[in-house]
């Protein structure tokens, strides 16, 4: 009886460690690819795209983390990014703090405000869920308009500084590029490993059906509100680079309307893919830029491209790349 | 084992249990029978939790649970298969049942659930075919099977099944109580709702009847299936 239940138990572990082996390569691969983006870029204003892009990678993947992954909907994931990027950007103007604290501040105001909303709000479901998410940005747009001698208003917070290290500044684009690169692949690491756990995969069951995780002694609520603070703290350190990298945060940038970008964004690169959050960021990125030439039409096309991802693919692009390799496995298995 | 005392509890359309009593002995299996809207499933969620009581006391092994939480109903020992199985769809048959083991895997008694999950292999012997399959593209009978292995995982004292021959074939509905039967055979304790009554009352040694929230009927199972009234509104005889 030992022998078998010893054999079933290692072929899944074994299992589990290549599946993890092959993200973690995968994963790497990636990131030491973009690591040549700064010799590869054309100009400064195409290296500040990947920039850009390691920000708004930690932003959809933790969207992701808490939409895909955890089953719950949150419009409101702008309006962390903008509390991340004003807790960094006030405590560094006004209290001559160094970004590096404000970075890991970023993270515990927001982690702590979505802790203190999560904990009511997350006794709610699907749309009751997301009009409270939604109230919430409201509020905190309100908020930064409104506190004008903390924020400065709808003039925006100027004047915020930028990281340094070890004395040299990192406001170069190169050197600024190569920081967020860190940043993101750390947070990406830290998603994959979460998934990737037994705590992970309670997440999932809870985007399954919740019932079915409570009836097997899932705390359901405790596991809610720790993912939305986490994904809300992602969101702040994802914040915090932006208002360092800009030197500049205006409430706009974190409005409603960016939260329902983000969301989009999650559902085009895949809900609960992990690989599907760089094709959300990448679009994210690229898009404004493609369609910049078509002026009036940029919505448009843009609106239209979506509908015809969702209608075609409706696991989100990842889901391309998915089947692919899903057929080169066959092939390798067939030969 | 099990006592449950005046229970009442409700949705926020009012009270569905009225002063329910019931008890459940270590070894038997018991039935609750009645309706659909009897409220056999709001006994049970009562039971685990899902459905906070209003009024009454559920005791389990003599501690009382009516305020307790699920995680904590299943951390003294009470599984609940629920109505329409709720299996993780995209998660594949092994990670269900690991996750049945969540709260023991949380504890580090991976040995002891790697021993068990080979019992419910042993148990099920369709699902060790279908280990790396995602369990949403099981047939209706494989999840049930899946669902109960998943809530043996926890190792209960207590099993509670909501309806597991909702939406089965017949002779996959045998299957399933001839296990459950065979489960109690080797001492599982089990509580069972069933809407369908033959079937139950087959296998278990008593039996309550539900209607509007309220016990109509108890007895042994021998002495309801030959009550005229059970016979008529519940076996169709």
């Amino acid at each position: 009886m030992n022998a078998p239940v010893k054999h079933a138990s290692v072929q899944d572990r074994s299992a589990l460690k290549r599946e993890r082996r092959r993200s973690l390569m995968l994963l790497a691969a990636i990131w030491l690819g973009f690591l040549v983006w700064p010799a590869i870029a054309p100009n400064n204003y195409i290296l500040a795209l990947g920039s850009f892009f390691g920000i708004y990678l930690i932003l959809i993947a933790s969207l992701n983390l808490l939409m895909g992954f955890a089953g719950q909907i949150s419009l409101a994931h702008g309006a962390f990014f903008g509390l991340g990027a004003y807790t960094s950007g006030v405590l560094a103007v006004k209290a001559d703090v160094s970004p590096w604290i404000g970075l890991p501040s970023a993270f515990l105001v927001c982690a702590v405000v979505a802790t203190l909303v999560g904990v009511p709000a997350l006794r709610l479901k699907g749309h009751y869920l997301a009009m409270a998410t939604l109230g919430l940005n409201a509020i905190m747009t309100v908020l930064f308009n409104e506190l004008v001698f903390l924020t400065g208003g709808p003039n925006g917070l100027i004047g915020v500084p930028g990281f340094t290290l070890f004395g040299v500044s990192l406001a170069n684009e190169t050197a600024f590029f190569y920081f967020a690169w860190t940043i993101a692949g750390l947070v990406m690491l830290a998603i994959l490993n979460l998934i990737q756990s037994r705590p992970g995969r309670a997440l999932r069951s809870l985007a399954g059906n919740e019932i079915g995780a409570a009836c097997l002694g899932i705390n359901v609520t405790a596991y809610k509100v720790v993912v939305f603070a986490i994904s809300a703290g992602f969101a702040g350190v994802a914040g915090s680079l932006y208002v360092h990298k800009n030197n500049f945060a205006s409430p706009e940038t974190f409005s409603f309307f960016i939260s329902v970008l983000l969301v989009v964004m999650v559902a085009l690169g895949g809900w609960g893919r992990y690989w599907g959050a760089f094709i959300g960021a990448a679009i994210y990125v690229a898009a404004p830029e493609v369609f910049r030439t078509l002026e009036d039409m940029e919505l448009f096309m843009f609106g239209l491209i979506m509908i015809l991802v969702m209608l075609f693919f409706p696991s989100g692009l990842v889901s391309l790349f998915e089947r692919a390799g899903g057929a080169l496995r066959r092939r390798e298995r067939a030969r | 084992m099990l006592e449950v005392k005046a229970l009442c509890a409700g949705y926020d359309q009012g009270d569905v249990l009225h002063a329910l009593d019931l008890s459940v002995r270590a070894g038997e299996i018991v039935c609750l029978i009645g309706a659909n809207g009897a409220g056999k499933s709001s006994t049970m969620r009562a039971i685990v939790g899902l459905l906070r009581p209003l009024r009454g006391e559920i005791l389990l092994n003599g501690v009382r649970v009516e305020a307790a939480t699920p995680d904590r109903i299943v951390a003294a020992g009470c599984a609940l298969v629920p109505e329409g199985r709720r299996v993780f769809a995209p998660m594949s048959v092994a990670e269900n049942l690991e996750m049945g083991a969540y709260q023991r895997l949380k504890r580090g008694e991976r040995d002891e659930v790697a021993r068990d999950r080979e019992f419910v292999l042993n148990l099920f012997p369709r699902l060790e075919e279908r280990l790396e399959q995602p369990a949403g593209t099981l047939s209706g009978g494989e999840q049930q099977m899946l669902a109960i292995g998943r809530a043996l995982m926890a190792r209960p004292s207590l099993l509670l099944l909501d309806e597991p021959s909702m939406g089965l074939a017949p002779l996959v509905v045998k299957d399933i109580f001839r296990t459950i039967a065979d489960l109690n055979q080797a001492g599982a304790t089990v509580l069972l709702a069933e809407q369908n009554a033959s079937a139950a009352l087959k296998i278990a040694e008593r039996a309550y009847v539900l209607a509007e929230g309220r016990i109509a009927r108890s007895g042994s199972a021998a002495d309801l299936k030959h009550d005229p009234t059970v016979r008529e509104t519940y076996l169709g005889v």
